[in-house]
């Protein structure tokens, strides 16, 4: 039975605050379960199998348990119905959340391929991450060819955070979720084989600054619990609609809310890399390697913007008001500043670290809508940027410097590559132009479903800075493609690896789902996405209601 | 005179829907088919060089098979329900904003359906025939297959937007064909000509969809025509004249004209398929489409027909003058379509009668062409007529069947040609008062002069004295290309009977063009004044042929025209007025456009590019590469949102 609140009447008891032990769902929360095991068993795997076995075997684990995790998500779609709150109130699960768990699983099994791709038996991690760059102990690793399988159960923890972000219904929960998913991308982004120095370099910056973001997130929520009494998405919902917590009944609390909106909204855009908080984002998309760039970009986008919406839609939605005037600070900052700065890199891997600088601003564009709408686009837009980005980078981890064969960041060095590997170069445009919203790309459908949504609720000048700043992104888009088809390479070029199974795959995918979330997005919008109607509470699809057993 | 009114599209009942009918909710295929084909052929580049052409002929024939069985479904059906609208894809739908491909079945779009598969079909075959020994011939298959889907594009779809799309697909197709041989300068100048020209109403007619979508705020037919009546006097004339702009262009009418001859330099099939029987129409069909604008703006109407009756008179005297077989013939087509452009112009009373005479000039003139290049394929490719002669008893099955479309296009009573020539007669005198008959008066001019100008090709051609070239051999032409003129030639013979006795074309294409039923009746015809009038210039008209080109000896060399015959062998200094009034201006225009486009345009397109540029470069300093600095930029984030929460809106 759900026991709607109301506003004028006294807050029911919530869940979770009682002294009884919680009812646990498991079969609601069997995904999660699943994820988490998988990484615990992996890590006693880790301690007690032979090396020799040991990468096979984690790779299966990891495949295995996020196969399992999407094909429980999908079995539980009838079984949350409109949704319910599980697990004592800590976890929501809804159609909404359900779609980007769905996205999540499938998006890390597509860059579990990246990252289990060996070439010449070497994949893309350090053979031993505790020795010093150059030392003679390092070359010793090489040689007896050690690895770290470690990556897999750390990449199985990052997206056990990845699914508990943006279910959260309680600020400490998500609080969790974030750490449990950062801390082990953090490590990850420093055991890049190549450039070492260069990777550990990007790992500590994510490192520093993500506490620091952290930190100001922490704050934020201290202080919106100063000013509802609870962490619990549905008590502060409720709390906002009534003026405060009973303590201030007066009204004169308000400042503890706005304050705790700015704090918490701050952690959560340095997630998903908005302006002026995205100065990590080139940096560690630059160094970390490549296959785990590309986990970041497609799931850890999905997973916070998945957080960003819950927050501002749930506990804050009846407070919209408040936070308008800076989400459009931030989106229109983001938008411009990140396309300006995107003109003149030289670096394809900081080119799309700032391109999805941009496409953030987009989607923020579409949580301003603050409607179904603009939830149903921002979901779309999501789902589609993880494909596409996913098979962009697994391109570029095949282009590579004729010396050494280290990858070619270096734009200028892509000239010819249309000549050399027509294929590759067709795909990567295909990639390009979906980054830049051209018809028949899912880039299109989901620009076109974030502005649309945008310009229902009235924020047409947003749009118009959206517009334009599309305008600039297509320059350096089609800037690559100009130079992979038509300028001849100096001298010999680079070279092209061969794409062996694991990333021909990826960029199969990538270009499958490009078009046909492109030309045939119908059932993707239809049915998997929440009913969308212009102006309607994203709140109502939801669930941030008490079920009482 | 019994009038029945009826517009399926202002009835309050939207079209019905094909989902019981398995033939019609898949209409798609009849454009996907060819579509295909041409996909196949020029993907699969010489691996489908063997049996490329094949399958390309093979497609549009299943394309014509499912017309058919589509016929037979519409006439399974009542009057009213034999508009179908067939759902064909979604793109998208966000919010309250769907992008979709919608196709109408209705008996209009079926009747052309039916033409250009069927007449598209024989051509195929014949030229599988006439291109044996083409080099290109895979080239040239596929383009004849993007032909046939761009050209069902534009009579299939349900809203302009979509007919636009197949408009622009058969004036690609048109250009490549034109073109076909490229390594001809006259073959490319007249396919860039004949581009250059449509251009012109290919705009017109896409600002007559814009302005469709502003004022009236839709682009599918029904809601156009359902938005007709409470629409300003001024946009529908307006939105009428771009359509007619279009109309123009695609179907070379005065003024834009000057293509239609040039275009000649393509392939013979091409000339027949194309720029005879069925693209050059897609402008009467546009115009009887988008009636009802047309019925609400009567000025747009006498436009119609003053460009319909000027075009069919100018094309008449051309063809009168030309020696150049295709030539002649392709005047003769702009005058036919003069005259349905005309009838077109009538309203409700002429449609039928315009569609009926679009139907039979498909079969004729397509069998004429085919006949024209049968001639040229046994005389070495010589288009002159001056260096003909005699050629009946050498190719018998080509002068049988040229004849016999020879005696269509004059109308000789009882051919298919006499039947609606006497329809659009008889609509056009119908229409009262002064008008009918200026306008009628006018009709009859104009088979007079098809009479004369049929008649003095049928001399020069195949009677009086050889006067070949040497070495000429002339020979009749494989049974590939025989067979499909005899097809034809039935067509000549007896579709129009078929279509005009009794109205039953009339009656079938009634509830989409509401059109007046005619109750056209042969002993009408023959015994009206018009009826009469038409006889007698019919024959007054062959025997100037006669006395001019058969009595007497033709010469082989064109003899020093007058005044008015250089004046038509000019093609009416078309090409000439086209190059004072727009040519030169426009190259001297585009000289000062160029001069401001570098200057003003490319200055200030570079400047916001360095702008930009120069920004980027500021910005990217903030990316200095230390954590601190990061971590100060955080801050300051922080502080703009701090700021920004103070504000309300």
């Amino acid at each position: 039975m759900n026991a709607l609140y109301v506003a004028d009447g006294a807050p029911p008891s919530l869940p979770g605050i009682t002294d009884a032990p919680p009812t646990l769902d498991w079969w609601l929360l069997a995904p999660i379960l699943v994820v988490f095991g998988a990484g615990v068993l992996a890590v006693l795997f880790e301690a007690f199998m032979p090396k020799k076995v040991l990468r096979p075997v984690q790779i299966t684990v990891a495949a295995v348990a996020l196969l399992v995790t999407f094909v429980l998500i999908v079995l539980q779609v009838e079984a949350v119905g409109d949704g319910v709150i599980v697990a004592g109130g800590v976890l929501a699960m809804d159609r909404v959340v359900l779609f980007l768990q769905g996205t999540i699983a499938v998006l890390a099994l597509i860059s579990l391929m990246l990252i289990a791709e060996r070439r010449d038996g070497r994949d893309a991690f350090s053979a031993q991450a505790a020795t010093v760059p150059g030392s003679e102990e390092e070359r010793r690793h090489i040689l007896a060819g050690s690895q770290h399988t470690e990556v897999y159960p750390l990449v199985l923890f990052a997206v056990l955070g990845m699914l508990l972000f943006p279910a959260a219904n309680d600020f400490l929960t998500m609080f969790i979720a974030l750490e449990v998913m950062s801390l082990p991308l953090y490590l990850l982004c420093g055991l890049a084989r190549r450039r070492r120095l260069f990777s550990q370099e990007a790992a500590v910056k994510y490192f520093l600054l993500g506490a620091f973001s952290s930190a100001f997130f922490l704050f934020g929520i201290a202080l919106v619990y100063g000013y509802a009494g609870s962490v619990n998405f549905t008590a502060i919902r409720q709390a906002v609609d009534a003026g405060g917590a009973e303590i201030f009944a007066d009204g004169n609390g308000e400042p503890l809310l706005i304050m705790g909106i700015g704090l918490v909204a701050i952690g959560l855009l340095f997630k998903v890399g908005a302006v002026p908080f995205h100065n990590w984002k080139p940096d560690v998309y630059q160094g970390a390697p490549t296959p785990i760039t590309a986990l970041m970009a497609s799931c850890t986008l999905v997973a916070a913007f998945g957080a960003l919406l819950r927050v501002f839609f749930v506990p804050f939605g009846g407070s919209v008001a408040i936070w308008e005037p800076m989400l459009w600070t931030v989106a229109i900052l983001t938008m411009v500043a990140a396309a300006v700065i995107a003109v003149t890199q030289r670096d394809i891997k900081r080119l799309l670290a700032y391109s999805s600088v941009v496409h953030a601003g987009f989607i923020l564009t579409a949580v301003i809508a603050s409607s179904t709408e603009g939830l149903a686009g921002a979901m779309f837009y999501l789902a589609a940027y993880g494909f596409t980005t996913l098979g962009a980078f697994a391109i570029v981890t095949l282009v590579r410097t004729r010396d050494g064969g280290q990858e070619l960041g270096d734009l200028e060095g892509w000239a010819g590559l249309g000549r050399r590997a027509p294929g590759l170069a067709l795909a990567l445009s295909l990639f390009l132009l979906a980054f830049a919203g051209i018809p028949l790309t899912s880039g299109f459908i989901g620009k076109f479903a974030v502005f649309e949504a945008a310009i229902a609720a009235g924020a047409t000048p947003l749009v118009v800075v959206g517009v334009i700043s599309s305008a600039v992104t297509a320059y350096f888009y089609v800037r690559i493609i100009v130079v992979m088809f038509f300028r001849e390479s100096e001298g010999e070029g680079p070279t092209v690896a061969r794409a062996g199974a694991l990333t021909g795959g990826v960029i199969t995918v990538g270009v499958a789902a490009t078009l046909a979330l492109g030309i045939f997005p119908g059932p993707v919008l239809d049915n998997l996405l929440p009913d969308s109607e212009a102006g309607q509470e994203p709140a109502a699809v939801m669930v941030h209601q008490v079920t009482e057993e | 005179m019994a009038v029945t009114r009826h517009h399926a599209y202002l009835a309050a009942e939207p079209a019905a829907t094909a989902a019981d009918s398995v033939v019609l909710s898949n209409a798609w295929l009849l454009i996907a088919l060819p579509l295909v084909g041409a996909a196949i052929l020029l993907l699969g580049g010489r691996r489908t060089n063997a049996w490329g052409p094949l399958l390309a002929t093979v497609l549009p024939v299943v394309s014509f098979v499912w017309a058919v069985l589509a016929l037979f479904d519409l006439l399974g059906r009542g009057a009213d329900a034999r508009s179908v609208s067939v759902p064909v894809y979604e793109w998208f739908a966000v919010g309250d904003f769907s992008a979709k491909i919608d196709l109408l079945v209705d008996p209009l779009s079926i009747t052309f359906v039916l033409l250009i598969t069927f007449v598209g079909s024989l051509i195929h075959v014949y030229s599988l025939g006439y291109m044996a020994e083409d080099p290109g011939k895979r080239r040239f298959f596929a383009y004849l297959n993007l032909f046939v889907a761009a050209m069902l594009v534009l009579v299939l779809a349900d809203n302009f937007v979509l007919l636009f799309l197949g408009w622009e697909g058969v004036g690609l197709a048109s250009y490549l064909l034109i073109g076909f041989w490229q390594y001809k300068p006259t073959a490319a100048t007249a396919a860039k000509k004949a581009f250059l020209i449509n251009r012109v109403g290919d705009m017109g007619l896409l600002i007559a969809i814009m302005i469709m979508f502003t004022a009236l705020g839709a682009v599918s037919f029904s809601d156009v025509f359902a938005a007709v009546p409470g629409a300003n006097d001024g946009v529908l004339l307006a939105i009428g004249l771009l359509l007619l702009l279009g109309a123009c262009g695609k179907s070379a009418q005065l003024p834009l004209q000057a293509w239609l001859l040039d275009a000649m330099e393509g392939p013979t099939p091409v000339s027949a398929l194309i720029h005879a029987a069925t693209m050059v129409t897609a402008g009467v069909y546009l115009i009887v489409r988008a009636g009802p604008i047309f019925e609400a703006a009567p000025v747009a109407q006498l436009t119609v027909m003053t460009v319909g009756a000027a075009t069919m008179l100018a094309g008449g005297i051309i063809a009168s003058a030309k020696d150049d077989i295709k030539k002649s013939l392709a005047g003769s087509t702009m005058s036919q379509i003069g005259m349905m452009v005309l009838a077109a112009g009538l309203g409700p009373i002429g449609y039928a009668a315009a569609i009926a005479h679009l139907v039979t000039h498909g079969f004729f003139k397509a069998g004429l062409f085919l006949g024209a290049g049968s001639v040229m394929h046994g005389m070495n490719d010589d288009v002159n007529m001056r260096k003909y002669g005699g050629l009946a008893s050498k190719m018998p099955i080509t002068f049988a069947t040229f004849g016999l479309g020879y005696l269509a296009i004059i109308g000789f009573p009882l051919l298919s040609g006499w039947w609606t020539k006497e329809s659009i007669i008889s609509a056009t005198f119908g229409l009262g008062g002064n008008l009918g008959l200026v306008f009628g008066s006018l009709v009859i001019l104009g088979a007079a002069l098809t009479a004369f100008y049929m008649s003095r090709m049928v001399f020069m051609t195949f009677l009086g004295k050889k006067r070949w070239d040497e070495g000429v051999h002339p020979h009749e032409s494989p049974v590939s290309m025989t067979a499909p003129m005899l097809a034809l030639s039935i067509g000549s013979i007896a579709l129009g009977g078929f279509l005009v006795a009794g109205d039953r074309f009339a009656a079938f294409l009634q509830p989409v063009t509401g059109a007046e039923l005619p109750h056209f009746t042969v002993g009408h015809a023959f015994a009206s004044p018009y009826g009469i009038a038409a006889m007698v210039v019919l024959v007054l008209g062959v025997a100037a042929a006669w006395a001019i080109y058969l009595r007497k000896p033709v010469e082989r060399t064109a003899p020093k025209g007058n005044l008015v015959t250089d004046t038509a062998r000019n093609e009416l200094y078309g090409n000439e007025i086209n190059e004072g009034l727009f040519m030169r201006p426009g190259q001297v225009l585009t000289k000062a456009l160029v001069v401001i486009e570098d200057k003003v345009i490319d200055g200030a397109v570079n400047g916001i590019g360095a702008g930009v540029r120069d920004s980027s470069t500021g910005l990217g300093k903030t990316q200095t590469g230390f954590a601190r600095t990061y971590a100060l930029t955080m801050l300051i984030g922080a502080v703009i949102v701090a700021a920004t929460l103070a504000v309300r809106f």
